[in-house]
């Protein structure tokens, strides 16, 4: 693989671009891999990478129904931030949000990471009460969070309202070093790592079934044949449950559509990124100039990529008491992707009943922050066995009672 | 908007009019059974990709509990009934079997 940099793009522009690579293999599947993760998302292609960088596990493949990053990885508002109030979440999203600062010189590839600060508003008393201690909470944790008057607020955005009737800004949550990173980026950065150790990305290839002998997983069914695999990682979000299914086994899991839009460009207004979880809705400013703006999930189970349309009507109309001049804004795309919701708004890295098969999922409305730690956790445990990032969020809490309940925490904005 | 029709008060209502009360046909498991009946009785779900039976409440007509049969990809319904049954009518299952030969959800098919 050659390297990006300055250099590279001054020898290209001297020979009218004609030495760029592709950025990744196409490769025919093989007869069998020793790891087959399912699912060539952030978390997938995370996983396959950590095996592979931190465990010398290079004989993988990463299989994909349709295109790399082409689920909820290219769907989400790109937010990194790491303010939870459970000691296990905070220590999985803080090892991400740290990754996250690194990774564009750990994979030679531009992630886009803008640590440009997180700020959750505080617009009830209850929510006041739940930020101040979750910011005493995550100085336990050793997450840099403070909990900041109106004024401050204002201070840091001043295109904001704060004497809302009806959602006056009280204080908020401000994480400073939280942030955003170009979404399609990280998973084409790890995409071209991957594919440079020799792993195998197989685009195109949708997974219809799971082999297995004795209790052990011994491959999967594919549109393109049988791949065998002595350890199988399933990461595919939304679909977990269906997935799952092929494999013999029930998740607490319930799939629900999760909408966003975003506004026509328009000049830099605001350079945070702004969680509102009392009206379901947060919003940030791209590069391009574009309102990002994510609202909350459906009431019933849909694998519909569209959502209600009311839901968005609600977050915009409350948004606009507080962002003003939003209410101007022409919007230009909406969308919905298909996330997998736990009882406790926690994630599952576990092992399953099936032996040699391991899970990734329920990371419900906020996956993409967690990516790196994910990946980095979730290949632990499928090369050791166990990992100290993972060991709190086995299926097993389901049944024994020791839930991670980020319910308050983060139940709705991510 | 998904919109569905009250069995007991017969009007059809709007999703904003409706509460949604998860996956239809549990069957209860509390003191005295296994861990695994009860795990699986409060946490485990189908969460189909299509055919799915699950409890509405008509929130702001009549109150009443009712069931759905919906497609969770096409948000198509199939049908409303009764939650007073532990398994959908016959009518409501031949409705989906006309649109989707060889359907299964759990025991039903």
């Amino acid at each position: 693989m050659k390297r990006y940099s300055a250099f590279a793009i001054a020898r290209e522009a001297f020979r009218q671009h004609k030495g760029w690579e592709r950025a990744w293999a196409n490769p025919e599947p093989k007869k069998a891999y020793d790891v087959v993760i399912i699912g060539a998302g952030g978390h997938g292609l995370a996983t396959a990478y950590y095996l592979g960088k931190n465990f010398g596990i290079t004989n993988v493949a990463i299989i994909e129904k349709g295109w790399l990053g082409g689920g909820n990885t290219g769907r989400n508002t790109t937010i990194i931030r790491s303010n939870y109030l459970q000691d296990p979440s905070a220590a999985i999203y803080e090892k991400a949000r740290s990754l996250y600062e690194g990774l564009s010189q750990d994979l030679n590839y531009n992630i886009m990471f803008s640590p440009r600060g997180v700020l959750m508003l505080a617009q009830t008393e209850h929510e006041v009460r739940g930020y101040k201690r979750t910011a005493q909470a995550n100085s336990l944790q050793g997450v840099t969070t403070e909990f900041i008057n109106a004024q401050q607020v204002k201070k840091i955005c001043p295109i904001m309202n704060i004497d809302g009737p009806r959602y006056p800004v009280l204080g908020g949550l401000w994480q400073a070093r939280g942030g955003t990173a170009r979404h399609d980026a990280v998973a084409w950065g790890y995409a071209r790592a991957c594919s440079d150790m020799g792993m195998h990305i197989l685009q195109k290839t949708e997974v219809t079934g799971v082999t297995q002998e004795g209790g052990n997983v011994t491959g999967v069914e594919t549109s393109r044949g049988h791949i065998g695999c002595n350890k199988l990682g399933i990461v595919v979000a939304g679909h977990s449950s269906v997935v799952a299914d092929m494999a013999g086994f029930r998740l607490p899991l319930e799939s629900v559509p999760l909408q966003a839009l975003v506004s026509e460009p328009i000049k830099p207004c605001m350079d945070i990124v702004v969680m509102a979880n009392t009206v379901h809705g947060y919003m940030s400013q791209s590069d391009k100039g574009e309102m990002v703006i994510g609202g909350g999930t459906d009431s019933f189970n849909g694998y519909h990529q569209r959502g209600s349309f009311h839901h968005l009507e609600e977050t915009v109309r409350a948004l606009i008491e507080t962002f003003p001049m939003i209410a101007r804004l022409k919007m230009l795309r909406h969308w919905g992707g298909i996330v997998d919701v736990t009882g406790d708004r926690s994630p599952i890295l576990s092992k399953t009943p099936l032996g040699g098969c391991f899970i990734n999922s329920g990371w419900g409305t906020g996956g993409f922050k967690a990516i790196p730690g994910s990946g980095w956790g979730f290949a632990e445990l499928m090369a050791k066995g166990h990992s100290p990032l993972t060991a709190e969020f086995g299926l097993d809490r389901f049944r024994e009672g020791r839930f991670i309940d980020e319910s308050v925490a983060a139940g709705v904005a991510h | 908007m998904l919109t569905l029709n009250c069995p007991y008060c017969g009007l059809d209502k709007d999703e904003t009019e409706l509460a949604y009360g998860g996956e239809a046909h549990l069957k209860r498991f509390g003191p005295g059974s296994t861990d695994e009946d009860f795990e699986s009785y409060i946490f485990g779900r189908e969460n189909p990709k299509g055919v799915h039976f699950e409890r509405w409440r008509c929130a702001s007509g009549c109150t009443k509990w009712f069931h759905a049969a919906r497609c969770t990809v096409t948000m198509e319904v199939f049908g409303t009934y009764s939650a007073q049954t532990f398994e959908p009518p016959k009518a409501i299952k031949d409705a989906i079997s006309k649109k989707r030969p060889g359907w299964t959800w759990r025991n039903f098919s």
